[in-house]
């Protein structure tokens, strides 16, 4: 380990890191937009789910590497590329929890919203979405840290992230770089799932406590 | 061209598939590069998500947050940092590729197992069970459809991301994107990535025959009436 190499390769460093958490989160956030609107359409009209579900998990079984390399002719070796696949893949993972999240609301509760008079649109805006929070909350994270993790890989097709501390580490046999690499994703990853947690908590106060 | 007519050239191309690293050599490596992962994997998670899940309570939500922390953990950059350190030994492709594995076993046997009914529990302790018994015929089978999910999603992590054990100097379908990509070739690029897919929606395919064969009769028909 030289620590001397931090210091003076700090700009690097963090370009790198502000480069790998947009790649990781914009992904994921897309990723939660488009699941939405799904997740709202498959909740409420069950035939709509099944064969969501099969495109779903083949979708997630196309390793990101592969989608990367299936993107280059039409966009190239740029973020998009990168942010297109790993937008496919949180997609795979938000969508059955919003779908989950949805169908857990307990019917006793929709009947009282509606007793109320509640019209579908509100009902759905003000007492399923929040309820189901907790769970589509689970799948945003799942989605942002492995996102964060993944974005490393976008190296491999030149996408600049903290992936090139790996590559460049292993080329110049650099430890250093490859530590410094590895710390700076899992922390990166860790701090944006705290973030989520804090939000998570803030959007669903009943459920915070001890 | 598009992704297709390149990965389609290059995996119809005869040559492509005789002599010395050619497709089927790679093919063969990459299952075997995901197989030893997946089994070591699964020997320490499911053993350790069922009895976290049967313990139940607030452990449970610990382990889904660690899980998640884990996830953390870049494939890549850990498969490179053992390659500095041990070269191209076993452990060094093995041990990434575990830890890739570990988190989603984990998640849903202990998910499965904690999901189970508690009248189906007082059921199977009220009929004289042993708590090893109430696992292994009560809580393990009625858990087997997530068990089997965590499984699923390990396989295909595993078998996408074998392919970058070619990025230090390994075999497996990885190489021939490696390569391409090294050699601007993104012919062999496009027909590495095509096939890992065709593999990765094997296994897929894989587990879904499994489910029909350890998922008991009765847990499938009632998923089929819900």
């Amino acid at each position: 380990m030289m620590w001397s190499w931090i210091p003076g390769n700090w700009s690097l460093i963090w370009q790198l890191t502000w480069e790998n958490a947009k790649l990781g989160v914009l992904p994921a956030l897309y990723g939660l937009v488009l699941s939405l609107p799904l997740g709202i359409i498959a909740a409420r009209w069950r035939w709509f789910y099944p064969p969501v579900l099969t495109v779903i998990n083949i979708l997630y079984a196309v390793p990101s590497l592969a989608l990367f390399i299936a993107l280059i002719p039409a966009f190239g070796l740029t973020d998009t590329t990168v942010i297109i696949a790993l937008t496919v893949f949180s997609l795979c993972v938000i969508l059955p929890n919003v779908v989950a999240g949805l169908r857990a609301v307990p019917p006793a509760v929709t009947q009282a919203a509606t007793a109320m008079g509640y019209g579908p649109l509100r009902r759905l805006a003000t007492i399923e979405l929040p309820l189901a929070t907790p769970i589509i909350m689970a799948g945003l994270r799942v989605g942002v840290v492995s996102g964060i993790s993944l974005a490393s890989v976008g190296q491999l097709i030149g996408v600049s992230s903290l992936g090139y501390l790996f590559i460049d580490g292993l080329q110049r046999s650099f430890p250093t770089e490859i530590y410094v690499g590895l710390v700076l994703v899992i922390a990166l990853a860790l701090v944006c799932d705290l973030l989520l947690v804090g939000a998570g908590r803030a959007l669903t106060p009943w459920t915070a406590r001890g | 061209m598009s992704f297709f007519s390149y990965a389609w050239d290059w995996v119809t191309t005869s040559a492509n598939w005789h002599g010395n690293d050619s497709i089927p050599q790679q093919l063969l490596a990459h299952i075997g590069y995901s197989v030893l992962p997946l089994l070591v994997a699964a020997l320490i998670a499911v053993p350790a998500g069922v009895a976290i899940g049967h313990r139940g309570g607030k452990i449970t939500i610990v382990v889904v947050n660690i899980a998640n922390a884990w996830r953390s953990i870049p494939t890549l950059g850990l498969l490179i940092l053992l390659a500095v350190f041990l070269g191209f030994s076993t452990l060094t492709w093995l041990l990434p590729l575990v830890v890739l594995a570990i988190p989603p076993i984990l998640v849903n046997a202990c998910a499965g197992v904690a999901g189970v009914d508690p009248d189906v529990r007082d059921a199977a302790k009220g009929v004289g069970m042993t708590t090893w018994q109430q696992v292994v015929q009560v809580e393990v089978p009625m858990a087997m459809p997530l068990i089997l999910v965590g499984l699923r999603t390990a396989a295909i992590f595993v078998v996408a991301t074998s392919t970058i054990a070619a990025y230090i100097g390994l075999g497996g379908l990885g190489r021939f994107i490696i390569d391409g990509l090294a050699s601007e070739q993104y012919g062999p690029v496009a027909g590495g990535a095509l096939l890992v897919v065709i593999l990765a929606i094997i296994v897929l395919a894989l587990f879904a025959g499994l489910s029909r064969l350890v998922v008991p009769a009765g847990l499938r028909k009632q998923a089929k009436t819900e």
